[in-house]
């Protein structure tokens, strides 16, 4: 041991041998220190603080020169109890939290929480709303894909695709906010249908911003699809194959680069999308260049999808997008204002000036809620990362009695060690990100 | 499970004046579906019935509801059972385990219950489990379906439910030296109290609330 402190790289002795913290660029005195050491294993915490391990996420690996020999990952950072939570919320506040869960894909944790408490309820929210909900899903299927394809690429040191796919994004992002009324998090989606109707020439936006955004990715494309640098970081890294994918009950774009279309929007669909035409793209490289060409394919899907929604939106105009039945039906109805959004003054005079009983069943569905019938289910969609399922428990309260999410990241974050072991550190890297992990659904 | 409900509302306390402040209905969970189940239910059940001749014993009740098949299975036997849903009921995936606590079911307070899927044949089922809260343990599906590995970590963190053989059963989403299992429902979800305006708004399981 050297009597010289390194400020950068400060060690100290364990009964597990020196451990180094390693914070700033200068490894100086960590690699003349490991130049002297006898065994060759090295322990390298990459992470939870880390730009390039999406989020919170911890890998502890264990190296053999520049070898990964082991990887266990820490999860956990970001856990926020919003499963216990929803326990002391009526079900319709429940959409609130679980639309923070993963924080990329808002809409599908509201759809598939909306899904449940809709069959336990056994009612079925109207063609209109299920046609808005497709919709909102495919857009945030292209936002969540953009996210995944640009920090993906940004974490293997391509900065110019980052910045389109997030411009990208925006577009989507607007769409969202004229829509709902919020880019994130909106908890638009609602037991019986969805928080609003379309705004006044929504369609007519979205048209023009599927038109933008299909001629914008095929600018993208050509940024990184057989793009040489590209392909020799990714082609024949994280190798996961069919057997390994479906032992580790992976699913999403990481299950269909082994060549299996399996997805729950053609196998079990929900909200109408059996009346959609798409392919389910898949690839069978088992590779990340693999599950990097199905997001970028999948991107034209979810455009023809939307295409085909606007048409039926344009004939279901002016239909209801909540059941008609008013026990579950969330009263108010919002409007724009002069100082933002809330409730519309024609629902304001009528409970406050006209109705005592409307006032009375609207304060009581607001702070009680309704009751659904005390069961169990568990409702699965396809989000941008596989198989999203949610197990409702209802008592027959007013609050969910359990709420448990299975997370499709939390799943195939498991396959990282599958994937990364043997492998060179920088492969790490892309093989993570071609998971695509967000902590707040992993972790919830 | 069998909770007894007091009054219209659900409230607690003489918050009803409507005069049905007493009444006490007494709710009793569905027993066992009869046969038909319907769908390609009564096909699983049979199927399974073939290959595993000691059903009528393992398996504790088998429930429909809401178009959805789950089979309440004894511990012992679930290993045996799993096994066989994968292999030649071609069950390959399972979805997880969600843990469940219901203090009001006596000698059966955690359940466990497992979604499985049959991407073979495009099947859903479910299993579910009850134990004791005084003998929590119920054997790892780990070597069935890997998969489960983080799941079972988690439900062991929340509900405190031993998987016995798992390859590694340590806390994931709770530090290591955290205290209790929080997601059951003798574990307060706790909060400070926050004031605003000159009034205290306690924490949200301490407000008044219906049930």
């Amino acid at each position: 041991m050297s009597t010289y402190v390194d400020p950068y790289a400060s060690s100290r002795e364990t009964t597990e041998g020196t451990v180094f913290s390693v914070t700033g660029g200068d490894w100086d005195s960590l690699v003349t220190e490991i130049g002297q050491a006898k065994e060759e294993r090295v322990v390298v915490n990459m992470g939870p603080q880390h730009p390039s391990t999406h989020g919170v996420l911890r890998l502890v690996l264990e190296l053999e020169g520049e070898t990964v020999t082991e990887v266990r990952c820490g999860i956990g950072y970001l856990h926020t109890g919003i499963e216990k939570n929803t326990e002391y919320r009526s079900w319709t506040q429940g959409v609130t939290f679980v639309t923070r869960m993963d924080y990329l894909s808002p809409i599908f944790n509201e759809t598939a929480y909306c899904l449940g408490v809709e069959k336990l309820l056994g009612i079925e929210a109207p063609e209109r709303a299920n046609q808005i909900r497709v919709m909102m899903m495919e857009f945030n299927r292209i936002s969540s894909h953009m996210v995944a394809l640009g920090t993906g690429a940004l974490e293997l040191g391509a900065l110019s695709p980052m910045i389109f796919c997030f411009r990208e994004r925006e577009r989507v992002l607007d769409i969202f906010e004229l829509v709902s009324g919020l880019r994130m998090n909106m908890a638009y989606v609602r037991p019986g249908g969805v928080a609003q109707d379309l705004p006044k020439g929504a369609v007519a936006k979205i048209r023009e911003t599927v038109a933008e955004l299909r001629k914008n990715f095929k600018d993208n494309e050509k940024l990184l699809v057989g793009n040489s640098i590209w392909m020799k970081r990714t082609e024949g890294i994280g190798y996961l194959d069919l057997a390994g994918a479906t032992t580790l009950g992976i699913t999403g774009p990481v299950l269909r680069s082994t060549g299996l279309p399996w997805d729950l929007r053609k196998m079990a669909p929900y909200c109408g999308y059996e009346q959609y035409d798409f392919d389910v793209v898949t690839a069978d490289t088992c590779d990340v260049y693999g599950r990097f060409l199905i997001r970028i394919a999948e991107l034209e899907q979810s455009l023809r999808i939307i295409e085909q929604a606007c048409d039926k939106l344009e004939k279901s105009e002016g239909q209801p997008v909540m059941v008609a039945d008013k026990k579950i039906a969330w009263p108010s109805q919002l409007a724009v204002g002069n100082d933002g959004m809330g409730n519309s003054l024609d629902h304001i005079r009528e409970i406050m000036g006209e109705s005592m009983e409307a006032l009375i069943h609207h304060f009581k569905l607001v702070t009680e809620g309704f009751q659904v019938p005390a069961g169990q289910v568990y409702v699965a969609i396809e989000s941008p990362r596989g198989e999203l399922g949610v197990h409702l428990v209802s008592d027959g309260g007013t609050r969910p009695y359990r709420v448990h999410f299975r997370e499709p990241s939390f799943n195939n974050l498991q396959s990282t060690s599958a994937m990364c072991e043997g492998s060179m550190v920088a492969d790490i890297i892309g093989a993570v990100a071609s998971i695509d992990p967000v902590m707040g659904g992993v972790d919830r | 499970m069998s909770n007894d409900e007091r009054g219209s509302f659900g409230t607690h306390g003489t918050g009803d004046t409507s005069g049905y402040g007493g009444l006490v209905r007494t709710q009793v969970n569905a027993g066992s579906t009869e046969r038909p189940y319907g769908g390609y239910f009564d096909q699983v059940a049979d199927d399974l019935e073939r290959a595993y001749p000691d059903f009528a014993d393992a398996i504790e009740r088998v429930v429909v509801d809401r178009g959805e098949l789950t089979l309440h299975i004894k511990r012992e036997r679930l290993v045996e059972v799993s096994l066989i849903l994968r292999d030649r009921l071609k069950f390959e995936n399972c979805l997880g385990v969600s843990g469940v606590h219901y203090p009001a079911d006596t000698n059966r307070e955690l359940h466990a219950v497992y979604p499985l899927l049959s991407m073979t044949n495009n099947q859903r089922m479910r299993l579910e489990v009850s134990v004791p809260d005084s003998d929590p343990h119920i054997p790892s599906l780990v070597e069935v379906w890997a998969g489960n590995n983080w799941n079972e970590r988690e439900t062991f963190d929340m509900f405190g439910i031993i998987f016995d053989g798992h390859p590694g059963l340590t806390r994931i989403l709770m530090p290591d030296d955290w205290q209790g299992h929080p997601q059951r429902k003798d574990y307060a979800l706790g909060g400070i109290p926050v004031e605003y305006k000159g009034a205290t708004v306690p924490p949200p399981s301490e407000r008044r609330s219906y049930k």
